[in-house]
């Protein structure tokens, strides 16, 4: 088992033709993702790496019958692109694009929550099952079947979280990279909730930056309800306040949104914090050894 | 060299959410193309330039002899710290903006250092006698994060410290969030301003301003917009007596005409350079320089090196492309930093191997030449064992690490700590 997706998963690629696309596509299938098709308005009925490109996704999700696609359209194409694909019938969108305008995904934001559809991102690296499915631009070969779920804001941070895990013979359930934009599709909260109910995951690693307050929900939420060992992480601990002007950022953040404010929530709630990204890894390995020692 | 006493969300300003801020005087001319009325004003950049202003307006406009005379810098505070000055005549006019344009303006937004006035705002005074009580409000709009919408946020008590009254006083703030399909319906902008307590003209007036302020952030794709004071003057107008604007870098390839408004001056000029070959650089107090790929991973660096006895330098995500111009670009700018000691390169090979990450350091290193501070380059991912071994026989002075536990004691070799 898993979170989002696994062997199963049939995959379109927007933005296909594209030299991202084009570039990671590849990569995905080779890892093993069942890439079905892509999208590239204007270009439908044509080929491309063997796979057939279609110019509306609804035509692709009629023909192939997929159910999540991955996104790498330019920044002020992307929110259409997303809107585009909530409208087609797929299940789970992951947007990989960076520097998409927040106006626009404010928007984009409002009609998937409008729909029955998840998304991942965007900004993000995109989500992997190990050995199963990689749906974004991780390097697969770091990763390894087994029992953590990863899930953070960073990329290559995640990678360094993934690297100490596989290290310590541990290996990920699925590893999210939920994207580090002002409006993202799903939470921290959202996919703690996910590896709470999914029985391969047996420990959670969660990894948050500074700004924003999705690690201070998602950590009250574990206090009360989550049955699996969580580590943390929150990067920016040293991070100097910013130049800024005006008030307005200051007033709705209400003075959250530091390291040592979200670390100490973290603490507070059970989840094993570490001060130091270097010991994301034994730090989980010893938290699952202590909690199958409780329950053993 | 930022040493601020807010706390802030340097994520937001950094990596995810940039922006470019614009001048009082830009801002104010782009919110009156919306119709939202703003005080009247003209920008200078001398003192002739400056009694010339204030003549048009005397002239064109106004027919009033007082007049507003405001440092043009990137930071709020000014009023505290001597940038806003009221002159009564031309001949003062001239004389303060002789005495401002050049002065090193300090506020608690600006840091120690303060800022160099180069433009001032001329502009009219607002606060004049009349019929009615002349009432300062506070107003913005900005992302609530946590909801994914727009939230206006307007106070009665403007003018004044706002986020002591929002810590302390929060029933104080006005907080209006904004439908996302809808956006402002016109019960929403009465609300705020019945709840503001404006009543007769001025309540029609303060529906009328929210409305086109509304407007103006959403068109211009501003991450934020604020107007501390808006004013009620003694006839009932109400009026943008300051305002400050962020907007969407991710936006400005749809606003060309906003972009012409950046101005460089206010910016690090470090962190210009380094914009300029694509990296992501923000200059530090600290002793120990770091490049890294990723902003996650470069804040995680800075805190490795803090927890090794450090200070970081500096925060810089060379992104995906660690490819040896960047590194070398790179390396100079941090270079360029009198306090640094010790460098950090913490790069973690995806896409991007190792070895040619490695390869790209020392080809970087040959091409400065000599560089007096050890560096440490801790390569993973990747061919990441190539990659440490080229870095260990380049006969160079710089280690390899392969772990982040591994890196961080060398560090703390290097600085001595």
């Amino acid at each position: 088992m898993s979170i989002l997706v696994n062997s199963n998963s049939k995959v379109l690629v927007q933005g296909f033709t594209g030299a991202e696309g084009t570039f990671h596509a590849t990569q995905m299938i080779e890892y093993g993702t069942k890439v079905v098709g892509g999208v590239t308005p204007g270009k439908g009925g044509t080929q491309h790496l063997d796979l057939p490109v279609f110019n509306t996704m609804r035509e692709a999700v009629e023909t192939t019958g997929a159910d999540v696609s991955i996104i790498f359209v330019p920044p002020a194409f992307a929110a259409d692109a997303i809107m585009e694909a909530a409208d087609s019938g797929v299940s789970l969108i992951v947007t990989i694009t960076e520097g998409i305008p927040t106006r626009d995904m404010v928007y984009a934001k409002k009609y998937i929550d409008d729909r029955k559809v998840r998304m991942i991102g965007p900004n993000c690296p995109g989500v992997i099952t190990p050995g199963e499915c990689k749906l974004g631009i991780m390097p697969g070969f770091i990763h390894r079947p087994g029992s953590i779920g990863i899930l953070s804001r960073s990329g290559t941070l995640t990678y360094e979280a993934v690297d100490q895990v596989t290290k310590q013979g541990l290996g990920q359930s699925t590893c999210v990279g939920i994207g580090g934009d002002p409006i993202i599709g799903s939470t921290h909260l959202d996919i703690i909730k996910l590896f709470n109910e999914d029985p391969a995951t047996e420990g959670i690693i969660m990894i948050g930056e500074i700004g924003g307050s999705n690690e201070e929900i998602a950590a009250e939420w574990i206090k009360d309800n989550c049955k699996k060992p969580v580590v943390g992480f929150i990067a920016g601990q040293t991070a100097p306040p910013g130049r800024r002007m005006g008030h307005a950022g200051a007033i709705i953040s209400g003075g959250k949104g530091t390291a040592a404010a979200k670390m100490e929530v973290m603490a507070a709630c059970g989840i094993h914090v570490v001060a130091s990204p270097a010991d994301i890894g034994a730090t989980m390995a010893r938290a699952l050894e202590e909690s199958k020692k409780a329950h053993a | 060299m930022h040493s601020l006493p807010e706390t802030f969300n340097f994520a937001k300003e950094k990596n995810q959410d940039p922006y470019m801020k614009l001048h009082e005087h830009q801002a104010k001319e782009v919110i009156s193309r919306f119709g939202v009325p703003i005080q009247l004003g003209k920008v200078a950049f001398s003192a002739e330039e400056a009694v010339e202003a204030a003549k048009n307006l005397y002239e064109n406009a106004t027919g009033k002899e007082w007049y507003v005379l405001k440092a043009q810098v990137h930071a709020g505070g000014r009023g505290k710290g001597g940038g806003v000055k009221l002159a009564k005549s031309l001949e003062e006019v001239k004389e303060k903006a002789s005495e401002m344009i050049g002065m090193k303006l300090v506020t608690h937004q600006t840091g120690p250092e303060g800022k160099l006035v180069s433009r001032l705002l001329i502009a009219q005074d607002m606060f004049y006698p009349g019929p009615s009580e002349i009432k300062e409000y506070y107003f913005s709009i900005t992302l609530d994060r946590v909801t994914g919408q727009n939230v206006i946020m307007a106070s009665s008590e403007g003018g004044v410290d706002i986020e002591e009254v929002a810590a302390h006083h929060p029933e104080k703030i006005v907080k209006e969030h904004i439908d996302r399909a809808v956006g402002l319906p016109g019960f929403q902008a009465r609300r705020i301003a019945f709840k503001l307590g404006f009543e007769g003209d001025g309540f029609k007036n303060a529906v009328k301003f929210i409305q086109k302020l509304y407007t103006a952030y959403e068109q211009c794709d501003c991450s934020m917009l604020e107007i501390n004071p808006m004013l009620k003057t003694s006839d009932d107008k109400v009026i943008a007596v300051d305002c400050k604007m962020d907007i969407d870098d991710n936006a400005l390839f749809r606003h060309k005409d906003l972009e012409a408004m950046r101005d460089l001056n206010e910016e690090d000029p470090l962190e210009v350079e380094a914009g300029a070959h694509n990296l992501n650089y923000i200059n530090l107090d600290g002793n120990v320089g770091c490049m890294v790929n990723g902003a996650g991973l470069a804040m995680a660096t800075m805190d490795v090196i803090k927890l090794s006895g450090g200070e970081p330098a500096n925060f810089l995500d060379v992104g995906g492309g660690a490819n040896p111009k960047t590194v070398e670009a790179g390396f100079r700018i941090i270079l360029k930093d009198p306090r640094v000691e010790a460098i950090l390169v913490n790069i973690f090979g995806g896409i991007v191997r190792c070895d040619r990450v490695a390869m790209g350091v020392v080809e970087a290193y040959k091409n400065i030449g000599e560089i007096n501070v050890p560096i440490i380059v801790r390569l993973q991912g990747t061919n990441a064992e190539e990659g440490a071994r080229i870095i260990d026989q380049s006969g160079l002075k710089v280690t390899s690490a392969i772990t982040l536990a591994e890196a961080a004691r060398k560090v703390k070799d290097a600085i001595g700590a």
